[in-house]
């Protein structure tokens, strides 16, 4: 399946703003951290089609998924 | 005007604006027009043990340079880093509440945003006050690299950006500088912009009509720069404009209250009107920060927002900024360490729970002035519009009264 990935912040830097990327069925969030060596330390949050969701969460065809680094504000 | 704000000179010189509130106003209603603070003489600042206190700091600026966001997201972003995340999550109120997505995001991010600062030579860490550790703040230059603007806020980009639907960073940047010389709050006339486009005033999307209302109508105190001026309540009032985002005549900040719910109660509840700094739902609901409750969803919504309210009033009393408030929530060192601070300052006991309570006391103080102003519990609620669905989750504000009014139930 094919998903859609995101990336925000500094996780931009030396990698992309975003992509698409090729996954087996029920793979997780997790799997794309793995597979494009995303820093998962530096991971405070993860989204999938617009909801905030665990490393564990799985996925679809055609979702999209979102990484951000911690970040606050007002 | 309402919406007049109080303006203080920064490290670098520039105007930095406590903006909301309207206490320009109360100022000017009572003929002040600045306060000058020379403390040649003064007695300087009484601290009863000073060995405690350095020693208390020393952990507590570690603390706050170790932590994540206060330690490296906002030097390097500043608050704008949000626009990217509210608007994937779908909280990023877009055109006066309609979406919580704005096609422009990208072009008015944070990301952006920092670019822009890098290729044109401003400074995109800086603090606006002497001693900030954070350094939360920026200098923007135009394209010729020349000083445009500083302090230049999540809300106020937010506001003039996705609320009124404007995705060029520079104009934005021309209105932030403006609202700065005339002494006026941007997220309220941002609020206030809006309005003026449901009116017809101008067109969605036309950034240089927004900078042409401020230079010669507001800035001019022409009569509909008065209306402007009195902020958006004031404006739909005017316009006959019912789709207002107030609360308790104050304009809503840069979250929707449907998609965001934490920070709905919020808006409801707080004693000062629609104001996100009073009890920062946004941390657990979006940020995974101090844990995680679900956005979309009722559940623990009204305990977040009363405890946050509780601790902010605390933390607001210790005349903090209130960035300090992500490193304290989340580490409890660091807020031991700001309680011995105190302790060693005033010569106090006090507990981590001492300190709450004074914060409980002062929102019950506030309450108690609210009630003896004529604001009742109807006054905590949300403007009848957003029982609207807002796309992409077609979320709505569900809360009921009786719900809402068990917040300040403590």
């Amino acid at each position: 399946m094919e998903v859609k990935v995101k990336l925000f912040g500094d996780l931009r830097e030396g990698r992309f703003e975003e992509g698409k990327t090729q996954l087996e069925e029920n793979s997780r969030v997790i799997d794309i951290i793995n597979k494009h060596n995303l820093p998962q330390e530096k991971i405070a949050i993860c989204m999938v089609n617009s909801r905030v969701v665990e490393f564990g969460q799985v996925l679809q065809n055609q979702d999209t998924v979102a990484f951000s680094p911690p970040v606050g504000g007002m | 005007m309402s919406a007049a704000n109080i303006s203080v000179k920064d490290p670098k010189g520039h105007i930095r604006s406590l903006g909301r509130g309207g206490l320009g106003a109360v100022m000017s209603s009572k003929r002040i027009k600045f306060i000058t603070l020379d403390d040649n003489d003064g007695e300087g600042i009484k601290i009863l043990d000073k060995e405690k206190f350095q020693k208390a700091a020393s952990i507590f600026n570690k603390g706050l340079l170790s932590h994540p966001v206060s330690g490296n997201a906002l030097p390097k972003y500043g608050t704008n880093v949000l626009i990217n995340i509210l608007n994937e999550v779908g909280g990023l109120p877009t055109k006066n509440f309609r979406m919580g997505q704005f096609d422009g995001a990208e072009k008015i991010s944070g990301e952006t945003m920092y670019d822009t600062i890098m290729s044109r030579k401003g400074d995109p860490t800086h603090g606006c006050h002497v001693g900030c550790v954070i350094r939360c703040s920026q200098t923007y230059n135009d394209k010729d690299n020349k000083y445009l603007t500083s302090g230049f806020e999540y809300e106020t980009i937010w506001g003039f950006g996705a609320g009124c639907t404007v995705d060029n960073l520079d104009v934005i940047a021309y209105i932030d500088q403006i609202c700065d010389d005339i002494g006026i709050d941007t997220i309220e006339t941002a609020g206030t912009m809006m309005v003026a486009m449901e009116a017809g005033i101008l067109p969605w999307g036309d950034g240089n009509g927004i900078l042409n209302l401020f230079k010669n109508e507001i800035k001019e105190g022409t009569p509909l720069g008065r209306i402007l001026g009195n902020g958006a309540d004031f404006t739909g009032k005017a316009f006959g404009v019912t789709r207002v985002p107030t609360v308790k005549g104050q304009s809503m900040p840069a979250y929707d209250p449907r998609s965001v719910k934490g920070i709905g109660v919020t808006y409801a509840t707080t004693t000062m009107g629609a104001d996100h700094t009073a009890g920062y739902s946004v941390t657990s609901n979006i940020l995974n920060v101090g844990g995680h409750i679900d956005p979309l969803a009722k559940e623990g919504q009204i305990e977040l927002s009363r405890n946050l309210q509780i601790a902010t009033a605390a933390i607001d009393s210790a005349g903090l900024c209130i960035f300090t408030a992500f490193a304290i929530l989340d580490s409890d060192p660091v807020s031991h360490a700001l309680i011995a601070m105190i302790n060693a300052q005033y010569g106090t006991n006090w507990s981590v729970d001492d300190w709450f309570n004074l914060g409980r006391q002062v929102l019950k103080t506030e309450r108690a002035f609210n009630e003896a102003a004529g604001f009742t519990n109807k006054d905590d609620r949300l403007p009848e519009f957003f029982s609207e669905p807002v796309p992409p989750h077609n979320a709505t504000w569900d809360f009921s009264g009786e719900e809402l009014d068990q917040v300040h139930n403590f």
